[in-house]
């Protein structure tokens, strides 16, 4: 398996995040040896295995459809870093999602 | 309460166990108590005016919740987490939030924002982490009782390194209704404490079904207190004999076989099991907790809580916020974690890891056909100095080797106090079956009252004046 920096950028774009060019140089060399240590796993036959995602195997746990107590929509916004109006203020949406 | 807010302010300065102390309330609290403990004949919670640090990423009203991190940096949250909110219900006086590797991620504090905490031993060396703060807090003698989180050896790798008593319960005893998610498949929030009873006395009021949190266990509770004294005979205890091999140091073999021999003569059956797939624990865990942590903190985005670095555009605000607010260690973790789930890399990665995780919990469960519990070191090394893996995110790792099957099993795991090895703390694990947590805590206890390891203390921790903070070696 190989990562490069394009591999890096993408992953990067994906996970929402600005990285350094030395960022970038160092989770190269560091992803390329942490994933080149666990594809130790490809030794392992698991053929009929199935996959956990859970260990309680609970299924559908639900409530009653009871109307209950939120938070106070005051706290909530005091805690939000711009606030308008009763809303969570946020930046142009629109053109932003067509960048890179 | 007086006798640890002296501690606190002689030996915090040099240990760093807290990010955030509420000292005056909570002398203001315990008066209150004062007032109720001398009247007769009125019914006092079960924790009633004991202090409790909390580990700063669970979230507590109206007091700074930061996970460690830049990113939460000033956030009060609007509610209390279900544990926080059991434990005030209690009767708890909580003395403050403690330090821990941000968003829980590492095993030394050393990835905290605000700076490492010490380990009250030796100052020199890590507490452990990710509940360093809550360990390090409780073997200083700040709090008798902590709270902290296991998601790969969190609680039990910290209170080994610092002599304390830590226990994960098994997955899905406590909930995790505001605990800031790490993975949320393997989190666990558990007591630290100086005593097997007390971690017992503490799970007894944490644990319990909960609505706020649907993988919470709608099992029945044991009356711990009535079984903590049942003793070991008849036990079968588990020695898998791969975790004597490679890697574990020889101090650390020593003290944990002692402590099986112990056992031993307390009236257990020793018996040999294997368990071959924990050696593939390790890349199973990291592939399967980056994964899971890469979604849990796309939360943390700029919008709703916490820091916001201010752009033109959202997708910049987005990248800018998360560059700023979180550390090295975060940022590599959710890259590996965002790789691992991305287009092409899902089978080879994340599914295959979840497979081999099946295959660690079958070992278990075949190993519980012979054994009622599990024996193994907490860690393969005592407390390590500052800087010593931070340059090699897999040697870091590899300081969890012992912990981390555990959680992919979701089974409950105690550290106890087992041995001194060059005047640090050796911690002992035992393991058991899910939702058995009452043999656990029964085993532990027992081996604690044979011995006098959980009654050693560091240096200068004791009466005031009788030394500094980590002049090394231990004193009773």
């Amino acid at each position: 398996m190989s990562i490069d920096r394009a591999t890096i950028d993408y992953v990067a774009r994906l996970a929402r995040l600005a990285l350094t060019d030395e960022e970038r140089a160092l989770l190269t060399r560091q992803l390329m040896d942490i994933l080149a240590h666990f594809s130790m796993l490809q030794a392992l036959d698991t053929g009929a295995v199935e996959p956990t995602s859970d260990v309680v195997g609970l299924a559908n746990v639900v409530r009653d459809d009871v109307p209950g107590p939120c938070l106070p929509r005051d706290a909530v916004l005091e805690a939000a870093p711009e606030a308008e109006a009763g809303y969570v203020k946020v930046p142009a949406v629109i053109e932003a999602e067509s960048e890179p | 309460m007086g006798a640890a807010l002296d501690r606190v302010t002689r030996l915090e300065p040099a240990l760093h166990a807290f990010l955030h102390l509420t000292a005056d309330e909570a002398r203001q609290e315990a008066r209150g108590w004062d007032g109720r403990y001398a009247r007769k004949g009125s019914a006092l919670p079960p924790l009633a005016g004991l202090p409790v640090a909390l580990k700063d990423n669970l979230c507590t009203r109206g007091l700074p919740t930061t996970a460690g991190s830049r990113i939460l940096e000033g956030w009060i949250p609007p509610y209390d987490a279900t544990v926080v909110e059991r434990l005030r219900a209690a009767g708890a006086i909580i003395l403050g939030k403690t330090n821990l590797d941000e968003f829980a991620m590492g095993s030394s504090t050393e990835n905290s924002a605000f700076g490492p905490t010490r380990n009250p031993w030796d100052p020199t060396r890590v507490p452990g982490g990710s509940s360093g703060g809550s360990a390090a807090a409780v073997a200083a003698g700040f709090v008798p009782l902590a709270l902290g989180s296991d998601t790969g050896g969190s609680i039990r790798q910290p209170a080994g390194f610092c002599g304390v008593v830590g226990f994960k319960p098994t997955y899905g005893r406590v909930s995790r209704y505001g605990l800031i998610a790490f993975a949320s498949s393997l989190d666990q929030i558990g007591p630290i404490t100086r005593t097997v009873a007390d971690a017992a006395l503490l799970f007894g009021v944490l644990a319990g079904r909960d609505a706020l949190d649907s993988t919470t266990a709608d099992a029945p509770m044991p009356d711990l207190s009535a079984v903590l004294n049942g003793g070991v005979r008849g036990l079968r205890i588990g020695l898998p004999r791969e975790a004597f091999g490679e890697g574990l140091r020889d101090e650390v073999r020593g003290a944990v076989t002692a402590a099986a021999e112990t056992l031993r003569d307390l009236g257990a059956t020793l018996v040999d099991i294997a368990l071959p797939a924990i050696a593939y624990a390790l890349p199973t865990y990291y592939l399967i907790a980056t994964s899971e942590a890469s979604t849990n903190l796309a939360r943390y985005d700029g919008v709703q809580y916490g820091l916001r670095v201010p752009a033109a555009g959202l997708y910049e605000m987005y990248t800018q916020t998360r560059a700023q607010g979180f550390g090295a260690e975060v940022k590599r973790r959710i890259m590996l974690g965002t790789y691992a789930l991305s287009a092409g890399y899902y089978e080879g990665f994340f599914l295959k890891a979840q497979r081999v995780r099946t295959r660690i919990r079958q070992e278990f469960e075949a190993a519980f056909a012979s054994a009622d519990l599990v024996l193994m070191p907490t860690s393969p090394t005592v407390a390590f100095p500052f800087g010593e893996k931070t340059a090699d995110p897999l040697q870091m790792y590899l300081a969890d080797v012992y912990t981390i099957p555990v959680n992919l099993a979701g089974l409950p795991g105690v550290s106890i106090p087992c041995g001194l090895a060059g005047g640090l703390p050796v911690g002992l694990q035992l393991i058991g079956r899910a939702l058995d947590d009452e043999t656990v805590l029964r085993a532990a206890h027992a081996y604690e009252r044979a011995t006098e390891w959980h009654t050693y203390r560091p240096r200068g921790t004791g009466e005031p004046g009788t030394g500094n903070v980590g002049t090394g070696g231990a004193q009773r």
